[in-house]
Formats: structure tokens, C-alpha cells, sequence
């Protein structure tokens, strides 16, 4: 039954990632990445790694992939642009796929692979995975993990300070100002004498009340 | 066949805590329209059926019979989809909504993440509603959705770890329970700030008023909505009030004790109001938050956008970081009832 979930998710996790790179529209692209994501928590779930996978959708569906999104949705791309250099640049584009899935295999292969799941599994028998990750993040992995931290700041930091330049002619509100502002600095109350010598019309009847 | 005994038991449960939702969400609707209407000092509904509750279920027979559009130029997958993209995840969250000790869908252990996984989901409904509409309109609101969900939902997650941090838990009935007790033991009175922030973002989350930018009938005409018609734009209005019912449930869980009765633990009342069984108590603090959107609504005017962003990132983001130092102090020294 699991074994039959398992290539159900598979599948639909290999069919939306290859949509993701053949699809011609790119908001569809991006809704594809959206389901290819949703399929590995799926798997993730399936392998008892509830934190894991709920974590994944959480960030790169609910935050990522959102602003992604939000971007793609402003592009207008000339997609018969974007075909043309495709053969070109196919050799070039099959070579670093390949070192890449080389890279992958050396780095996980499939012995390893049986080990992680066999650790996984002992630790969701103790107790929950949140409470495993965490141990661990904070103690045996705590540096690598305020580097991660730190690299993530400078990529703030950076990202805001790029986009961050002073342009002229940008307008933009100064709230102090606006919420110090009181009556009297805008409204002049002017004394007037209250009844005016004029000629009586009918719509002036209520407005003297 | 265990299998599909558990699976038809799940399907159960699914349906007897769909269905009532349904029918809440409608009435939501009447209520709202009444309310405002006393707060207004006028009527509200009262022509259909006795004092105007049949109101809802002639609304809902209007949307059905209309004719659902789609725009010449639309993209039509995405804008067929995008509806259900948004209501789904509104329902799919109940899952973990515990109504009772022990009565809920799905006890998981993660239920808090679960829960903000699928509050944040809503918004690709409300963003690709505006983008495949081919509407200028659609696309102003949905880009409005789009920057003020994900601006507050940061700030709704500080606000639930803050619920963490004192409880040591992410699930939900564990959450409740550690709650026990009248209503000065709930998180709402040390985790005052934070629960200000959390609802605040709740209300900016679910694009309601005086955060309904998204929509800004004013400006923007109705915002993503702008090209649906008939029940695909129902679709969008239950969306909208399912995951109004959701929030207010949310909050009553985190911060409100849940199905615990406001004198549970006193001496004398305290067994005398326990008569009155948990998912009452519990409906009846999530009616006290629809209330309270309510009263929101009819009183504050509609925010400017660039408040909006500002109040967001500059005002309670800081407040739930510094208010988290602040519990962090309290969890080491242990102090009060609650840590």
C-alpha cells in the first residue's frame, strides 16, 4: 500500500518537474515547481519525516515560491525569444546536468540513502522528529548552522542594499509628518458675523439651522 | 479492509465538520449584514423568511443560477483553478482544529506548522485569480494580496512561536491543554502584545476590513474578483469567510483556552459552568472573534497601502520580537501560572 503511494507521488513529482522546465508559459512553470514541491513533502510525510515535509511546504510554497510567483507574474516574456538559442546551448546545458547528477550519485548513493532512513526511523520511535532536529541543530550542528544564518543576513543585507539605491524624483510619504499634523496647522477658522444681508432662496432654508 | 474502514471514518468526520461549516459560513453572512446593519442604526436583511434568515439561501440560489463568465483573454486552467486554490486550503486546515479533548480530525504533532502551511496556500488562489483574468483591476489586486499576506504572515509566525515557546508544543490539543484553568491562565494575558499582533495580522491576512485593500471597491473596482461572476465568485466569498471562522478558531486554541470554560479549576462556578460541555465553549469563543471582526469592520476606516506595509514590518514585527525576549525571561524564571 505505501509502496503504491510512494510511486503515485513519484510520478507526479517527476511529471511536474519536467512541466516546470518544458512548460511554455511561465506562471504555469511556477505553479508546476508549486505541485513538484507539494509531491516531495508528500514523500517526506511518507517517510515519517512530518516536520521535514510540512517545514518545505511552509517555506517554499507558502514563501518562496509566492514571491516567485509575484515576479514571473510581471515578466513579459517573448517566449519564441527564449527557444532560439536552445540548441545552441544544448551541449553545454547536457555536460552540467551531467556533472551534476554525477555529483549526486557520489554524494548519495544509495547505501547512504538506507542509512538516512534508517536513522530517521529510530529517531520518530523515541519521539517526535521536531524534537530530534532540534537536538541535534543546537548542539552537534551549531555552527554550521549560524553560518547558514549569517550568509543569510549578508544575502538581506546585500539584496536590500542593490535595490536600495537613492533614485531621483521617487515620491514618498514621511509618516511622523503625517501623523503629527494637527488642525490648525490646515483649517483657518475665520470670525464671521453670522447673519448676512443676501437674497433668501429655498435651498439656503436648512443650511441656516 | 481495515484500510477502507479507516478511510470511510475519516471521510465521516471530514463531513460532519464540513457540512456544519457550510451552513456557519452562510449564516456568517447574515450575521455580518445584521450587525452592521444595528451598528449603522438601520435594519440589515429582514425581507426573506422571519426577520430575513432565509436571506443566505436565497443568495446562495442567486449565485448558482448565474452564468459563471470567463474572460476572452483569460488564462482558463488557472482561472478555473484559482478559486478552489483558494477555498481548499481554508477547509483542508480544519483538519487539525481540536473542537474537544480528543475531537479533532487529525492529531498530529505538528499541527501549529500544518496550520500556517495552509493559512499561507490561500493566497495563490487570490494572486493567480488576479493574474489569469487578464484584467488590469484583478492584477492591481492581486498584487495587493500578494505583498500584504506575505509581509503578515511573518509576523503571525513570530506570534504562534511566541504560543510555542510557552506551551513546548506545536500540537494543538496539547496546546489547550496546557491552558487548563480559568481565564487568567490562558496566553492571551502573557502573551498580550503577541495576541494584539496575532490578530491584527489575522485580520490583515484574511484581506478584511480595515485591511481589505485587496479588494478596495473605491479604487480598484473589487480587486482580484473583479472578472468572476455567479458561483466562481462565491467560491471567493466563502473562501473568505471559512477562513475568517478559521482564524477566530485559531485564536481561540492559541490564546483562548480552547474547549476550557472561562471558571474552569474555581471552586464553586467552576464545576457548575464544566456542566456545559467543551465545543460549546469553544463556538462560543470563536462567535466572540467573528464578532470582533465584525465591530472592526464597522468602525475603522480602510487602511492606506503604504500604512498597511509600514504597520507590518515596522510596528509588529518589532513588537513580537522584543515581546519574545520578554517570554524567554519568563519561561527561565518560571514565573506565574503559565510557564
Amino acid at each position: 500500500m505505501q509502496l503504491i503511494i510512494f510511486y503515485v507521488f513519484a510520478a507526479v513529482l517527476l511529471f511536474a518537474g519536467a512541466m516546470v522546465v518544458s512548460s511554455r508559459n511561465p506562471v504555469h512553470a511556477a505553479m508546476f515547481l508549486v505541485l513538484a514541491f507539494f509531491n516531495g513533502a508528500a514523500l517526506w510525510l511518507l517517510a515519517e519525516a512530518e516536520f521535514l515535509g510540512v517545514a518545505l511546504v511552509l517555506v517554499y510554497v507558502g514563501a518562496v515560491m509566492v514571491l516567485f510567483l509575484f515576479v514571473v507574474m510581471m515578466l513579459d516574456i517573448n517566449v519564441s525569444s527564449m527557444r532560439q538559442g536552445f540548441a545552441r546551448y544544448l551541449p553545454i546545458g547536457i555536460a552540467v546536468a551531467a556533472v551534476m547528477v554525477l555529483e549526486m550519485i557520489l554524494v548519495l548513493g544509495s547505501d547512504q540513502i538506507n542509512v538516512v532512513a534508517a536513522t530517521a526511523g529510530g529517531e520518530t520511535a523515541v519521539g517526535s522528529n521536531i524534537r530530534a532536529i532540534g537536538s541535534v541543530l543546537y548542539t552537534v550542528y551549531l555552527y554550521p548552522f549560524e553560518l547558514a544564518a549569517m550568509i543569510l543576513l549578508l544575502a538581506i543585507i546585500a539584496a536590500i542594499l542593490l535595490t536600495h539605491r537613492r533614485r531621483g524624483g521617487t515620491k514618498h510619504q514621511d509618516p511622523t509628518a503625517q501623523a503629527k499634523v494637527r488642525a490648525e496647522d490646515r483649517v483657518r477658522l475665520v470670525q464671521m458675523q453670522a447673519v448676512q444681508r443676501r437674497q433668501p432662496s429655498n435651498n439656503e432654508a436648512g443650511a441656516k439651522e | 479492509m481495515e484500510y477502507v474502514q479507516e478511510v470511510l471514518w475519516i471521510l465521516a468526520k471530514i463531513v460532519a465538520l464540513i457540512l456544519p461549516l457550510f451552513g456557519v459560513v452562510a449564516y456568517l453572512t447574515y450575521a455580518e449584514r445584521k450587525v452592521l446593519g444595528w451598528m449603522h442604526h438601520r435594519k440589515g436583511p429582514n425581507r426573506i423568511g422571519f426577520g430575513g434568515l432565509l436571506q443566505p439561501l436565497a443568495d446562495a440560489g442567486k449565485m448558482l443560477m448565474k452564468e459563471v463568465m470567463i474572460p476572452a483573454q483569460a488564462d482558463k486552467a488557472l482561472f478555473v483553478l484559482a478559486p478552489i486554490m483558494a477555498f481548499a486550503p481554508a477547509l483542508a486546515a480544519w483538519a487539525v482544529i481540536p473542537f474537544g479533548d480528543g475531537l479533532v480530525v487529525a492529531d498530529i504533532n505538528v499541527g501549529l506548522l500544518y496550520l500556517l502551511a495552509m493559512t499561507s496556500l490561500g493566497v495563490y488562489g487570490f494572486i493567480l485569480a488576479g493574474w489569469s483574468a487578464n484584467s488590469k483591476y484583478s492584477m492591481l489586486g492581486a498584487m495587493r494580496t500578494g505583498a500584504q499576506v506575505v509581509s503578515y504572515e511573518i509576523a503571525m509566525g513570530f506570534a504562534l512561536v511566541g504560543v510555542l515557546m510557552a506551551s513546548g508544543t506545536m500540537n494543538l490539543s496539547d496546546i489547550v491543554r496546557a491552558q487548563e484553568g480559568p481565564f487568567w491562565h490562558w496566553y492571551w494575558l502573557p502573551l498580550f502584545p503577541i495576541f494584539l499582533v496575532y490578530w491584527i495580522a489575522a485580520v490583515a491576512e484574511t484581506n478584511r476590513a480595515p485591511f481589505d485593500v485587496a479588494e478596495g471597491e473605491s479604487e480598484i473596482v473589487a480587486g482580484y474578483q473583479v472578472e468572476y461572476s455567479g458561483i466562481s465568485f462565491g467560491i471567493f466569498f466563502l473562501a473568505e469567510y471559512a477562513n475568517m471562522i478559521l482564524i477566530g478558531a485559531l485564536a481561540s486554541v492559541m490564546f483562548f483556552g480552547g474547549w476550557y470554560s472561562p471558571f474552569h479549576g474555581i471552586p464553586v462556578i467552576g464545576p457548575i459552568f464544566d456542566l456545559i460541555p467543551g465545543p460549546i465553549w469553544f463556538i462560543a469563543k470563536i462567535a466572540f472573534f467573528l464578532f470582533l471582526y465584525i465591530w472592526i469592520r464597522a468602525t475603522f476606516p480602510r487602511y492606506r497601502y503604504d500604512q498597511i506595509m509600514r504597520l507590518g514590518w515596522k510596528v509588529l514585527i518589532p513588537v513580537t520580537v522584543v515581546w519574545l525576549v520578554v517570554e524567554s525571561i519568563f519561561v527561565l524564571t518560571g514565573f506565574g501560572p503559565w510557564f
